[in-house]
């Protein structure tokens, strides 16, 4: 550290953690563990194959830290009165300079090997999002959190008096009084895992087989092969005839059952293992993670709109997710998930604590036009209708009740979305359910939005319905097949909102 | 398939609808007619040159390719750009802006003028050599995160962008 005992707003540049380029040495051996393994592989018929390839994983090794420590030396960070400069660049040189107002969030991000060091690579979400945010890798765990309340604190324009003393070493003793709004305790957490069944690892393995599968003692896209491995030694099996061969396809589903809830449940532990929502004076702070641990904090004012969606199965179970849209991103998506897994009760307070409410019992809901659902089934019945006499003509009548049963699925579809799908405006928001078989929620404030259009296709102009677009902050939010004079009447409503506070005053 | 804004209208509501739209919007500029006729001409050009090629090389009785592709390319660059040019508008209030485009995909955006995060002004060769302008309002939406303004006068689009900065509180950038 350059300066291990200055305070973090004293002026001047400071560089990152020296460990930190050791980390990210190591994290350049993980990379150099492949070549390493293809060296072993290719010179395994020579007495040195071995030795050649630690010696090469040695050499990148030292490499990718020789580098990282240039790079180390280089950089350096400068907290100012308005903004945060970073300065990098071996060969060429880059400054950058993100002023306080601009930074929506600060987040701490911990993988494996930083962790081990108590390393934390520090975000600076701003709304330009993706790959052009600021980060610094890596910061000592202390420094990042002191960084971080250094930086809200500007930003909120507090003075910085007694936060000094307040700062530890202890991750959890920097943030002032905290309310517990959400957990997910170990049960709960392998509930949510076993809703979140997948097959994805059935396809990963499938791949890596056809990727890797030289490697292999035989071809295991050869029939053939299989069958001369079965004549040998399970012969026997092949022999007990069709009531064990159909034991045997219950056995594969099942393990293929087994394996999918194994993947869901492995995912959702290492994600959010530890899952904890807490209401400080500065927002919402989520921490979770088992190996790579993240600690996200959105301030309240932040929030643009929540989203409460559901699964097909686990809606029959009352279980619900809640994620909040914000201008910042939480690793790629827009959306910030900030209790994935709990029951309508549980979600309210949580919402209520976002400055949103839930749908009064009396909400005004309207339902979309009729005429829009409808011209989507004659649409999908108009292509699938030609679609079944052709398949008929070419394959027989069996095949062509498909597009038909297709054409009477959408059908059915436009129908149930006609009927479930709703929307309600209030004195303050904007509520919009939206979906079928797992229904979403979308909730909006009125002042947040952004802009308000009114979109019309050709056919949507004979047929009388439009589609309200909203500018949100963030997310996108819509309003699909309304009649034109209620799209019109919302329009005016919101605009009348919007018009009453500056975007200045929203952030404020 | 589809009607020009101010003929008559079968059913009510739609009229309604139909007049809510077009209430007191002002229109572009007539030098963008001629913009977008030359971009039409642009567009028209290379395929009138190609049915000419094919013509020459006599493949078929004279007139096959290049009548309909003549007809074709002139609906596109006298009819189109007039019918275009009218179903575009805007409508500037002493709050928000109104921009109103689109023949077969029709919409009517309004961006608050407190939700504008940056404005430009861009001038194009065309749009220079008419004196004309595009205004652009930038939100922090992730839909319509940026509204075009096209064929206004560069002193009206310089003039509105001083008005919508006014506006802004705190400069954004």
């Amino acid at each position: 550290m350059a300066a291990p005992a200055a305070p973090m707003d004293q002026a001047g540049p400071r560089r990152t953690s020296p460990l930190g380029f050791i980390a990210k040495g190591l994290q350049g051996l993980q990379r150099a563990i492949l070549p390493m393994v293809a060296v072993a592989f290719g010179m395994r018929d020579e007495s040195f194959g071995l030795l050649a390839a630690l010696g090469l994983g040695l050499v990148i090794a030292a490499f990718a830290v020789g580098v990282r420590y240039l790079h180390w030396l280089r950089l350096t960070y400068t907290v100012g009165e308005t903004d945060i400069r970073v300065e990098s660049g071996l060969l060429s040189r880059a400054a950058r300079s993100v002023p306080f107002e601009r930074i929506q969030d600060v987040s701490l991000e911990q993988s494996l090997i930083p962790r081990l060091l108590g390393l934390v690579e520090v975000r600076f979400e701003t709304g330009a999002g993706g790959k052009d945010e600021l980060k610094l890798a890596y910061l000592t765990a202390a420094e990042g959190e002191e960084l971080r309340e250094v930086i809200r604190a500007r930003k909120d324009g507090v003075e910085l008096a007694a936060r000094a003393e307040t700062q530890a070493s202890d991750e959890d003793a920097a943030e002032p009084a905290a309310t517990r709004l959400y957990e997910m305790d170990t049960r709960r957490l392998v509930t949510f895992g076993l809703f979140e069944f997948s097959l994805a690892v059935v396809a990963v393995i499938g791949g890596a087989l056809q990727q890797f599968g030289d490697f292999m003692p035989f071809n295991i896209w050869n029939v053939n092969e299989w069958q001369e491995n079965f004549a040998g030694p399970f012969a026997w099996l092949m022999g007990m005839g069709p009531s064990v061969q159909a034991i045997g396809v219950v056995l594969a589903l099942i393990s293929l059952a087994v394996v999918g809830f194994g993947t869901g449940l492995v995912r959702t532990v290492l994600r959010d293992w530890g899952f904890t929502l807490d209401r400080t004076e500065k927002g919402f702070r989520r921490r979770r993670g088992l190996l790579t641990r993240t600690d996200v904090v959105m301030p309240a004012h932040r929030v643009q709109a929540v989203r409460i969606n559901t699964g097909i199965i686990r809606k029959r179970f009352g279980w619900h997710g809640l994620s909040f849209v914000s201008l910042a991103q939480d690793s790629g998506a827009s959306n910030h998930i900030v209790a994935p897994f709990a029951q309508m009760e549980e979600l309210e307070p949580i919402v209520r604590s976002a400055c949103f409410d839930t749908p009064p019992e009396d909400a005004g809901w309207q339902r979309g036009a009729v005429n829009y659902r409808l011209d989507k089934a004659l649409l999908a019945a108009g292509v699938l209708v030609p679609a079944s006499v052709i398949t008929t003509v070419i394959a027989g009548p069996l095949l062509g009740i498909l597009p038909i049963a297709g054409a009477a699925f959408i059908a059915m579809r436009e129908a149930f979305l006609w009927r479930f799908e709703r929307h309600c405006l209030t004195g303050r928001q904007l509520f919009i359910g939206s979906g079928w078989l797992a229904p979403e929620l979308s909730i909006a404030s009125r002042i947040k939005l952004q802009s308000v259009e009114i979109s019309q296709n050709f056919i949507g102009r004979r047929r009388n319905y439009s589609t309200l677009q909203l500018g949100l902050a963030g997310g996108k939010m819509a309003l699909r097949g309304i009649a034109p004079q209620r799209a019109y009447e919302l329009r005016d409503a919101i605009l009348a909102s919007i018009a009453e506070k500056d975007f200045s005053e929203l952030a404020g | 398939m589809n009607e020009d804004p101010d003929k008559c209208v079968a059913e009510t509501s739609d009229e309604a609808a139909q007049t809510a739209a077009r209430d007191g919007l002002t229109e572009l500029h007539p030098n963008h007619v001629k913009i977008l006729r030359i971009q039409a001409f642009m567009f028209a050009a290379p395929f009138v040159l190609g049915s000419l090629v094919l013509e020459t090389a006599r493949l078929m009785p004279t007139g096959v390719f290049i009548l309909p592709v003549l007809l074709a390319a002139l609906f596109l660059i006298i009819r189109v750009p007039l019918r275009r040019h009218h179903a575009r508008g805007y409508a500037m209030s002493d709050d928000r802006l109104r921009v109103v485009r689109g023949l077969l995909f029709r919409s009517d955006t309004v961006v608050p003028f407190g939700r504008v995060q940056h404005i430009d002004v861009n001038q194009g060769p065309l749009e220079r050599f008419y004196n004309l302008a595009t205004l652009t309002l930038h939100t922090a939406g992730s839909h319509n995160a940026s509204v075009h303004l096209p064929g206004i006068l560069n002193q009206d689009a310089l003039a509105m962008r001083e008005i919508i900065r006014s506006h802004i509180k705190r400069e954004t950038l």
